[in-house]
């Protein structure tokens, strides 16, 4: 093969290349297209079940269920455990909130692989470790877990579907969300930007 | 049609589980599309580089109350069986304010974290097990704080109930605060974003 045709070849090849990592992570769904789907599924919660979203429950229900195999006393004893763990008749883990979660898990995984997006890797900005990067989601984490419980709620439960319903509560909470989150954001710039 | 079907006894507790499942399937999906299994676009927010989160929830509030609002008005819908979660207004403010800051220091709330996990986001996964120690935490100190958790209780009240405006007219404003939003955000993304490369430059 001549060098020229060998050079040929080669853009070729690297033009190929270069297609399939376009192809590998497309780029995100415009926000207002987003939105609009994410609104039809809440809409289509209300609707089916005459109830809207969530995700905290669903990790409330799970603490608590190993609560009561760990230390079952100690559960039933506590009335935030036993909310969740009910009269007993049932297992907390047969709950609506628990299903819906594993169905956002499945969700997230099946748009990501269609869109060459499931990929291991660590999100963060530029100017941190990877290991100050797991401290903070470990940290902010525990904090989320808290104020969550302390909101009867997180982001979906009462922010989104407690929005839509114009829940008084829900968007007290939503406004103190952001409130939160902007009074810090200088602090944790490191992290992000 | 009678609306919510659940409700009216369409179909049973396990069928219920299932239709959660397929739910929650788009729910998931749709924040995947959006970009939120990605802290660094969830953060962007919060240095106005990029608004995504609001235009995304904006949006999804604003379809499914004007979509409810219509179906309830067309007599499709029964509104008041639509679980409406109560309000104590203290405890949910100061756990608003103890969520934004979890977000902002974590990168995620719970619904993303698990998106984030699923599209192998290791700091997703770190996040989670965060989670599940800060309601661990919670539920140990319940026994002292139950009192404020349960202060300030309103009932399931909602912002036209409390300020005695028809619904109709709080869905329409909150459909103009949102547009208005989205175009003052816009702006505010593209200001911002241009002073952020500057700064790298």
């Amino acid at each position: 093969m001549a060098a020229s045709e060998k050079a040929v070849v080669l853009d070729e090849v690297r033009a190929q290349s270069k297609a399939r990592v376009a192809r590998e992570a497309q780029p995100y769904w415009n926000p207002y297209v987003a939105g609009l789907g994410l609104g039809l599924v809440l809409l289509a919660a209300f609707v089916v079940i005459g109830r809207g979203l969530g995700a905290s429950g669903a990790f409330s229900s799970l603490v608590a269920a190993t609560v009561q195999t760990v230390v079952p006393a100690h559960a039933t004893s506590n009335s935030f455990y036993a909310e969740y763990l009910g009269d007993g008749t049932k297992s907390p883990l047969k709950d609506w909130l628990v299903f819906e979660v594993l169905g956002a898990i499945a969700g997230g995984f099946i748009s990501g692989i269609l869109a060459g997006r499931v990929k291991k890797g660590v999100e963060k900005g530029p100017r941190i470790s990877v290991g100050g990067r797991f401290g903070f989601a470990f940290v902010g984490g525990i904090i989320m877990g808290f104020g969550a419980k302390l909101a009867r709620g997180c982001t979906s439960g009462q922010a989104l579907t407690g929005g839509a319903l114009l829940g008084l509560g829900s968007w007290a909470f939503m406004l103190a969300v952001f409130g939160g989150a902007y009074a810090l954001a200088y602090f944790m710039r490191r992290q992000w930007t | 049609m009678n609306a919510p079907f659940f409700k009216f006894g369409l179909f049973g507790d396990d069928v219920s589980l299932i239709v959660a499942f397929v739910i929650g399937i788009g729910f998931g999906f749709f924040l995947e599309r959006a970009g939120f299994g990605s802290a660094r676009k969830l953060c962007a927010q919060f240095y106005f580089t990029d608004l995504a989160v609001f235009k995304v929830m904006f949006t999804a509030i604003i379809t499914a109350m004007v979509g409810l609002f219509w179906l309830s008005w067309a007599g499709l819908v029964d509104l008041s069986l639509v679980y409406v979660s109560p309000t104590y207004l203290i405890p949910q403010t100061v756990g608003g304010l103890i969520l934004g800051a979890g977000f902002v220091i974590g990168g995620y709330c719970p619904g993303t974290s698990c998106v984030a996990a699923a599209t192998g986001k290791l700091d997703g996964f770190v996040y989670l097990g965060g989670i599940i120690v800060g309601i661990v935490v919670f539920g140990e100190v319940f026994p002292l704080l139950s009192g404020f958790y349960d202060s300030t209780a309103m009932g399931q009240i909602t912002i036209p109930e409390y300020f005695g405006i028809s619904y109709g007219i709080v869905v329409f404003l909150v459909v103009l605060v949102a547009i208005g939003g989205f175009a003052g955000g816009s702006w505010v993304e593209k200001k911002f974003a241009a002073k952020a490369k500057e700064a790298q430059s």
